[in-house]
């Protein structure tokens, strides 16, 4: 092992990291959930087109593989004049990835509010959307904490993917020096190593955040 | 808050609902007059509940016609939903029950707090959010209530951090905060442990002596006859018997009412 490539190939794969994939899996995360609450909220309506909409979407984006969606917006989109670079290119994939796991997770956990709750709000005098917004998704948030998180840290992993379409991230750093230094087991360890750290601390902060929210979930 | 005449708060003419094939309500009847007390008894599954959501727009009844009147007559009017007549829009039967809704408050028999609100929060969320009225005016009735139940300084605690009797205490502020006409009670002491029950129905009877118009539907037979003014026991959806809650009480007419009376005194 060749220590020296180690130390000097860190700085710029922590840089990949610091500038490609924790950016990255934080803009296509926030992204991702905004899409995820509207497609849950589809799905859940009384309205069929609404809620087919929403069920065709999660099929889709669950049923075929995150590389094939990502190849279809960078190289597939252009040939219907639709170019993008490789940054808004992996930003819209991976959210309109998360959009559909975490649509069931925020789907679950809206599910998840005891029935009284909903009541609850309407014998206060609220509509159903002011239910909603108010009374239950505050608490199917404090639901959907542990599986979103787990989301999350799949994403991190999965950002690596964005290397194929060019995106200069963390692994795609580890790809460039190994190809370089035909160092590729040191390398790709490397590499390894500093997702399997980033997961670790955002797991850390995961049980942390859960302890504190799980007292006011409704019995 | 006190009854200033006898007209009636509620007016429930032949309440009819069914769940597909099981037909729980039967053409039920009820007046309740301005400051009365009715207790709704009966066995399980009889359909108590079904008729408190009802009123309370939560469940949608298939006919009858349900009234409540005004708070000050001078200035507003007694509100009539006819469930029966179809030619209503969905939208427009939407409208009217949540009109309706907005004249009654209940209490329900698993408190339904909001879990993720603080005491004084829960109190408030209906007044300020859906009434629109100003904050500061809420909040200071809301410590009022919720020091008359003995809760004041709970103020700032979350449900979790109490008691079931406190919780309900609590929903039955909730409740009064919304300054309905019409209280309505399913079971508000069925969930909580015996020794909780008595400080919960202290509340509600002083509620009742105050002058608060409330149907209450119970299993405390001791409670129904110091509290009620009218006793109704009803079976497989339809009123058996009402009366004097002495009378339907201690000497039930009816041979049905006998025989539940008489189950729920041994039971105790
Ligand atoms: N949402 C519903 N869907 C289908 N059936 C229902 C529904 N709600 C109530 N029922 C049925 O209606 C009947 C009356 O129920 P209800 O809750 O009004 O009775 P209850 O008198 O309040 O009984 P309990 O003393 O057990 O609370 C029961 O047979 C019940 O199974
Ligand atoms: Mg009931």
């Amino acid at each position: 092992m060749d220590f020296n490539l180690f130390w000097s190939s860190l700085g710029p794969m922590l840089l990949g990291a610091i500038k490609g994939t924790i950016p990255l899996s934080l803009a296509s995360f926030v992204l991702g959930l905004l899409i995820a609450l509207i497609i849950a909220v589809m799905r859940i309506s009384s309205n069929k087109l609404a809620s087919g909409v929403g069920r065709a979407y999660v099929s889709i984006i669950r049923g075929t593989p995150l590389l094939v969606q990502l190849f279809v917006i960078f190289y597939g989109l252009p040939a219907i004049g639709v170019k993008l670079d490789p940054w808004p290119s992996a930003i819209i994939a991976f959210s309109l990835n998360v959009g559909g796991y975490a649509a069931e997770i925020i789907r679950a956990a809206i599910l998840s509010v005891p029935r009284g709750q909903w009541e609850a709000g309407h014998m206060i005098g609220m509509s159903r959307n002011q239910t909603l917004l108010r009374i239950i998704l505050p608490q199917a948030a404090r639901v959907s904490v542990p599986p979103l998180s787990n989301t999350f840290i799949s994403l991190v992993k999965d950002t690596s993917l964005a290397s194929l379409i060019l995106v200069t991230e963390l692994f795609r750093v580890a790809q460039q020096v190994a190809a370089f230094s035909r160092e590729f087991m040191l390398l790709y360890l490397e590499a390894a190593l500093i997702y399997w750290v980033i997961c670790l601390v955002l797991s850390t902060a995961q049980t942390r955040v859960e302890k504190r929210l799980d007292r006011y979930v409704a019995h | 808050m006190l009854p200033t005449d006898t007209e009636a708060v509620l007016q429930v003419r032949g309440l009819t609902k069914a769940f597909g094939s099981n037909t729980v309500l039967r053409g039920i009847d009820l007046v309740v007059p301005r400051g009365k007390v009715v207790a709704l008894i009966g066995p399980s599954g009889s359909g108590k509940t079904t008729i408190l959501r009802s009123l309370n727009g939560l469940e949608m009844p298939d006919a009858g016609k349900v009234t409540v009147g005004a708070r000050d007559a001078s200035t507003e009017q007694a509100l009539t939903v006819d469930f029966g007549d179809a030619a209503a829009s969905k939208k427009a039967r939407a409208a009217e029950v949540a009109a309706l809704r907005d004249r009654s408050a209940m209490v329900f028999q698993h408190y339904n707090l909001f879990p993720h609100k603080t005491v004084l929060q829960n109190v408030i969320e209906g007044p300020v959010q859906v009434q629109k009225r100003p904050r500061s005016e809420v909040v200071a009735e809301a410590e009022k209530l919720l020091a008359r139940v003995g809760l004041a300084d709970k103020r700032d605690a979350y449900p979790f951090e109490l008691s079931g009797g406190q919780q309900q205490r609590v929903g039955i502020v909730r409740a009064l905060a919304l300054k309905p006409q019409l209280l309505l009670f399913d079971e508000p002491t069925s969930a909580l442990d015996p020794e909780l029950v008595d400080d919960v129905l202290a509340v509600i009877k002083e509620l009742a002596d105050e002058g608060w118009t409330m149907v209450i539907v119970t299993h405390e037979l001791a409670f129904a006859r110091q509290t009620a003014d009218e006793v109704v026991f009803m079976d497989g959806g339809v009123v058996v018997e009402r009366g004097p809650a002495s009378q339907v009480l201690r000497n039930p007419k009816e041979e049905r009412t006998q025989a539940f009376v008489r189950r729920l005194l041994h039971e105790i």
